[in-house]
């Protein structure tokens, strides 16, 4: 294992061991010990879902530059693209199953689902999703497997279990793979668009909450995710892949012009949500906006969500980044971090404003608290415990899987 | 009321539409609906089905007062049913929105969804649990919404309702033995009415046609089966 897998792995193993026995607690208690409420019903675990499967989507569509459109300069790291997309779907996975009331009963989605929730549609298209993506890094890695398996030891072994006994590296196989590929992430772009849109829409159709109940957020949702996911895809090119640097400095650079176009676009996307709410001062378009921008968690939006996730970056990219490739992993690694405020505030300003005026004060008892949420331990320990697990997979994946297409021919 | 009702439970369920008008002018703000479904459906703390709002306008000494008390409108276009993943929230042939304990997921995805705030989730919380040595058993008393004895166990939040969102069923379980809600029955300035809406007869009907009478955010078309008469 590269050194920089084996600091991933030990960061995640720490995670994990900080989030146990918020963990624990969790599944011993239920929803108990939760900062969020019956008023504010969603909150960091939701945000933290929506955040990874971002990430997921994003990744998953910047490898289709490879895979579908057949983009040589980011060939290296389509393999890389792909399994950052695996880790942070099963991470999100995680977190929106840990959210559910009754996680048990989560199957009842697939046995008698509400076919007019687009919950229940971005569940369906997840496990297409899930399938589909564990299916094309299985054919685009089968060659290395092979090659791989010839050898002796654990690794060989692994290997040769996961060929699956389809040895056969024939012209023809091979072809018959690439085209395999190629049909998976065409039908993949459809997929990412409609699960991410879809979860975009989960919000967006909610008429009882006016931040959310607007056509731009799926759409949001998407450049976002592109934003985001090629972000953490830069990062993991740049830092943690040993070499990276060096070894891919063109992908690395050439990832950073995406990245800077990308958040410009969803810069602007932002600043109209912003400012069209601003301007008309109906409370509960208002509410939200104001909150996000001047309430107590001022500094999620200013330092973490602009600052960090888009103009941060967009000003390192554009001046010291367009040439290095280590600015450009910087802004990088700021922007992936910075998205979490992005994400936040989309989730919790949703629930800013009072359903009805005055609903707030009509009432006092726990687990019933209008316009303040601050997560407890039990969240940000099940909150760590889930990026700890993300984190031990890739680390794994970095480890075990053929990752870098050159390692196969070595 | 009460022949009203009588009334309407000899008709085919189809052909009932459970509807409740408030009268503004009647109500003090006593809260005594409130604690009537809270007692009625043994509601632990942080789980609301009924509400007063208190809102205060002017600036002293010319200030003024209004009390919206709020049970769950039981839309006819419900956004909370429309969301729900797993069907488990629905509307009944007598217009009343129910949740089955049994599906829920706990996903509180209605909750988001409604725009009244009428839906809260089980946290699992009692009165006495973790505050006296021994929880107290009139806190653990089943309840017996929708006719069935439904039973909290404190420390199993596998079991539910513990871990699903909850709302008021305009007291399904009484209305079917022939009793009125529990916050009509206790209404002391009788400012609730409730009844049949298909019932041109009935007087909640009647109220409902009254020109004082408005529906709450009506302009998102969820047409609630709860009129306030201003």
């Amino acid at each position: 294992m590269g050194k920089r897998a084996l600091v991933i792995a030990i960061a995640g193993g720490i995670l994990l061991a900080i989030g146990l026995p918020g963990l624990i607690n969790r599944l011993t208690q239920g929803m108990l010990n939760v900062g969020w409420s019956t008023p504010i019903p969603w909150a960091m675990w939701l945000a933290f879902y929506i955040y990874f499967i971002g990430l997921s989507a994003g990744a998953f569509l910047i490898s289709s530059l490879v895979y579908v459109f057949g983009m040589k300069r980011f060939e290296r790291i389509g393999r890389l693209a792909l399994f950052i997309a695996l880790v942070s779907l099963l991470t999100a996975l995680l977190f929106v199953w840990l959210d559910l009331g009754h996680m048990e009963r989560f199957f009842f989605v697939f046995l008698h689902p509400g076919i007019t929730s687009p919950l229940a549609w971005i569940v369906w298209l997840y496990t297409l999703y899930l399938i589909l993506l564990t299916a094309e890094i299985w054919f685009v890695m089968r060659p290395s497997f092979v090659h791989g398996a010839e050898g002796r030891g654990g690794k060989a072994r692994l290997y040769r279990l996961l060929t699956f006994g389809v040895r056969d590296l024939s012209p023809r196989a091979m072809e018959r793979d690439r085209k395999v590929v190629w049909v998976l992430a065409t039908i993949g772009i459809p997929l990412a668009i409609a699960f991410h849109g879809g979860t975009g829409a989960v919000f967006a159709v909610t008429i009882a909450r006016a931040y959310w109940y607007s056509g731009l957020f799926p759409i949001m949702f998407l450049v976002s995710a592109l934003a985001s996911g090629g972000a953490l895809l830069t990062t993991v090119v740049a830092f943690i892949v040993p070499n990276g640097l060096g070894e891919y400095q063109e992908e690395v650079i050439g990832l950073g012009r995406l990245l800077a176009l990308l958040l410009f676009v969803d810069f602007l996307m932002e600043i109209a949500e912003i400012l069209v709410s601003l301007y008309g001062t109906v409370p509960a378009h208002f509410i939200p906006i104001y909150e996000q921008l001047f309430g107590p968690n001022w500094w999620i939006f200013w330092i973490l969500g602009m600052g960090m996730g888009l103009v941060g970056p967009m000003l390192i990219l554009t001046f010291p980044g367009r040439k290095s490739a280590f600015w450009t992993g910087v802004a990088a690694l700021i922007a992936t971090i910075g998205f979490i405020g992005i994400r936040w505030n989309i989730v919790l300003p949703g629930f800013a404003a009072e359903e009805l005026p005055g609903i707030g004060r009509a009432f006092m008892e726990p687990h019933w608290v209008y316009r303040f949420y601050s997560p407890t331990w039990v969240e940000w320990g099940v909150t760590f415990f889930c990026i700890g697990i993300g984190a031990l997979i890739l680390a794994l994946g970095l480890w075990l899987l053929p990752l870098r297409a050159e390692e196969a021919r070595a | 009321m009460y022949e009203d009702l009588q009334r309407a439970l000899k008709k085919p369920i189809h052909q009932r539409h459970w509807g409740m008008v408030i009268d503004t002018r009647k109500c003090v703000g006593c809260n005594a609906c409130t604690i009537a479904c809270k007692a009625e459906n043994k509601l632990p703390p942080g789980v609301v089905y009924n509400v007063v709002i208190d809102e205060e306008f002017g600036t002293y000494p010319n200030v003024a007062r209004r009390f919206i008390s709020r049970p769950c409108l039981q839309c006819q276009n419900p956004p909370c049913v429309r969301v729900c993943p797993v069907r488990a929230t629905y509307k009944r042939a007598d217009g009343i929105v129910v949740v089955d304990y049994d599906d829920c997921i706990g996903c509180r995805y209605c909750i988001s969804a409604c725009p009244y705030g009428a839906r809260s989730f089980d946290f699992g919380t009692f009165y006495t649990a973790g505050q006296t040595p021994e929880v107290a058993p009139w806190d653990v008393m089943p309840s017996f919404e929708y006719g069935e004895e439904v039973q909290r166990e404190p420390g199993n939040p596998w079991r539910s309702p513990i871990g699903n969102a909850r709302k008021c069923h305009f007291c399904i379980h009484r209305l079917e033995k022939g009793m009125l809600p529990a916050c009509v029955t206790t209404c002391i300035g009788q400012a609730r009415i409730f009844g049949d809406l298909n019932d041109p007869e009935s007087l909640v009907a009647q109220m409902a046609a009254s020109p004082r009478a408005i529906r709450l955010k009506e302009e998102l078309g969820t047409e609630p089966s709860v009129y306030y008469l201003l």
